[in-house]
């Protein structure tokens, strides 16, 4: 018998709603079958925790006296460089930004032990951050200059917005040249010295939905330790790549952004990272409840490692030459033994996802509904689906007229 | 037999001195150099595996003492900070001698100090700094 959204929120009222998290419906299938766990599951809960590059955090950091226009001039947090072309004081300080002085990759490989997630992290803890402004300074911001310290309890607004987050499924990299390589995806040893992967797999949000039934605009989530939302779906969103049987995705393909108000999040969930070589990545703590409608939900969530696969990509050219090539597949129940076969060579592998951060946060979530402190919603309106001809597209290069 | 790895420091002075072939040839030990560097103030460091009978062994590090050369327990030195530490495994991917390594029943990385050949490459690849060297 299928159930509505509302009949769970009623039960989640009354302190009578199960919920359990994507790991243990796994179990509870395998014993009563996908009938009697639809009747008797109410919620299911996923759970991720990885390094998401698309993250950052829109602040307002209040008028001061006189007041200052950053707009159309800059900004810096922490001396990393903030975006400040919106409004005189709105920035936005993105995930990914560095300060002028790093010296990036001319020290290569490049350490990046500093950079715009870093001053998330230290924002959301509560510590005093360094704002520096310039100005062009008019007639009702005449101020050209700012330097001052802040922090997340005084500034009006600080609102954590990722315009891409919770992929279904990613990648295994591997390196096939003779060199070391430095990537977003970790330290590649040469000669399939190793298998980094991303994902949590059967804790994943999207592969317990994965033709985004349940997760749609307006889903409210687990997001940083605090309440967020699904503001839409995200940047390079794929919901035409191909699926194994059971609907998980065999290559990186749906996306959500992300949005919740910053002031109520920890520094437990939201973490600066340095990548060797690549960069600085905020690492995001998200937890998506899935509504047990029915049978089929039932079946989705209950999908385990052992039923999920992952494209094994080079990354020494493949990957940055944009060549689809794969060199074959492993599924995270193999990824996650620590060892996979890759051209008949038995490589170490590494996670990046913390699948032991993921369950926590699953957990935390199952604690929330059972609780009664997190009611679920019904999506305003539902992510571009499978058939709807959506697709992720390269960038054709094209020369401006008189350019160069 | 008898094996144990340490980090052997040498004041300038002695950087230029064949204190280690001393090791076999008056005290039997074999010897595993793990890492060598002279700094720019040439202050040396070495980490290296001693393996032979225990009485020798200690005769050794006696020696190197008396030689005013700091010896070190190699355990003490790479060292994992676990509040910042999340569990991802990315130091397990590439660390040669097994000392991390994935519990696949938790999936808990977990440090066996006794096998780390202090090479550093969790350090370097760990991108939330968990891992830290105190040479």
């Amino acid at each position: 018998m299928a159930k509505t959204i509302a009949e769970i929120n009623a039960k989640i009222k009354k302190g009578q709603v199960v919920v359990v998290t994507a790991e243990e419906m796994i179990d509870i299938v395998k014993k009563k079958g996908t009938k009697s766990a639809a009747e008797e599951v109410d919620v299911v809960t996923t759970g991720t925790f990885g390094p998401m590059c698309s993250s950052g955090a829109y602040l307002n950091v209040g008028h001061a006296k006189p007041k200052i226009k950053l707009g159309g001039g800059s900004a810096t947090l922490n001396g990393v460089e903030a975006y400040a072309g919106f409004a005189a004081v709105d920035i936005y300080i993105g995930a990914t930004a560095l300060s002028k002085d790093d010296p990036k990759n001319k020290v290569y490989p490049g350490a990046f032990s500093y950079g715009g997630a870093h001053v998330i992290e230290e924002l959301v803890s509560g510590k005093d951050i360094v704002l520096e402004g310039t100005a062009y300074g008019t007639d009702c911001y005449p101020s050209k200059g700012i330097k001052t310290l802040i922090n997340i309890k005084d500034i009006n607004e600080a609102v954590l917005f990722n315009p891409r987050n919770i992929y279904q499924n990613y990648n295994i990299a591997v390196n096939l040249s003779d060199k070391p390589i430095y990537t977003y995806m970790g330290t590649l040893l040469p000669k399939l010295g190793n298998a980094n992967y991303c994902s949590a797999g059967q804790l994943s949000p999207f592969l317990n939905d994965p033709f985004y039934r349940t997760i749609g605009i307006g889903t409210k989530i687990f997001l940083g330790g605090g309440i967020g939302y699904v503001a839409w779906w995200g940047t390079q969103h794929n919901p035409s790549a191909p699926r194994a049987e059971n609907g998980t995705t065999l290559v990186p393909a749906g996306t959500a952004a992300v949005i919740g108000d910053l002031k109520q999040m920890s520094d437990k969930w939201l973490k600066g990272v340095s990548f060797l070589g690549y960069g600085v990545t905020l690492s995001v703590g998200i937890g998506v409840p899935i509504p047990i409608l029915d049978e089929e939900m039932a079946k989705f969530t209950a999908v385990s490692d052992k039923e999920i696969t992952a494209s094994i990509v080079d990354y020494s050219k493949a990957y940055p030459q944009g060549i689809a090539e794969s060199l074959g597949r492993a599924s995270y129940a193999e990824l996650k033994s620590g060892k996979i076969q890759v051209q008949g060579k038995e490589i170490r592998t590494g996670g990046i996802s913390s699948y032991v951060k993921a369950k926590e946060i699953a957990e935390e979530l199952k604690q929330w509904i059972s609780k009664g402190k997190f009611s679920l919603t019904e999506p305003v309106a539902f992510f571009p689906g499978r058939d709807s001809g959506y697709k992720f597209k390269p960038l054709p290069i094209r020369q401006p007229k008189g350019g160069e | 037999m008898f094996s144990k790895k340490i980090v052997l420091h040498f004041p300038s002075n002695l950087v230029d001195k064949p204190i280690i072939s001393k090791l076999a040839k008056d005290y039997d030990l074999e010897f595993n150099i793990l890492k060598a560097l002279v700094n720019p103030k040439e202050e040396g460091l070495m980490v290296l595996e001693l393996i032979g009978d225990r009485k020798h062994y200690d005769r050794a590090i006696e020696y190197l003492k008396k030689e005013k050369v700091k010896v070190q327990n190699l355990d003490k030195d790479i060292k994992r900070n676990d509040k910042k530490c999340v569990h991802c495994g990315l130091c397990a991917g590439v660390c040669p001698s097994g000392a991390l390594e994935v519990d696949t029943q938790s999936m808990e990385i977990v440090f066996t100090d006794d096998k780390c050949i202090a090479c550093e490459m969790c350090v370097k690849v760990c991108p939330y700094k968990a891992m830290e060297v105190n040479f």
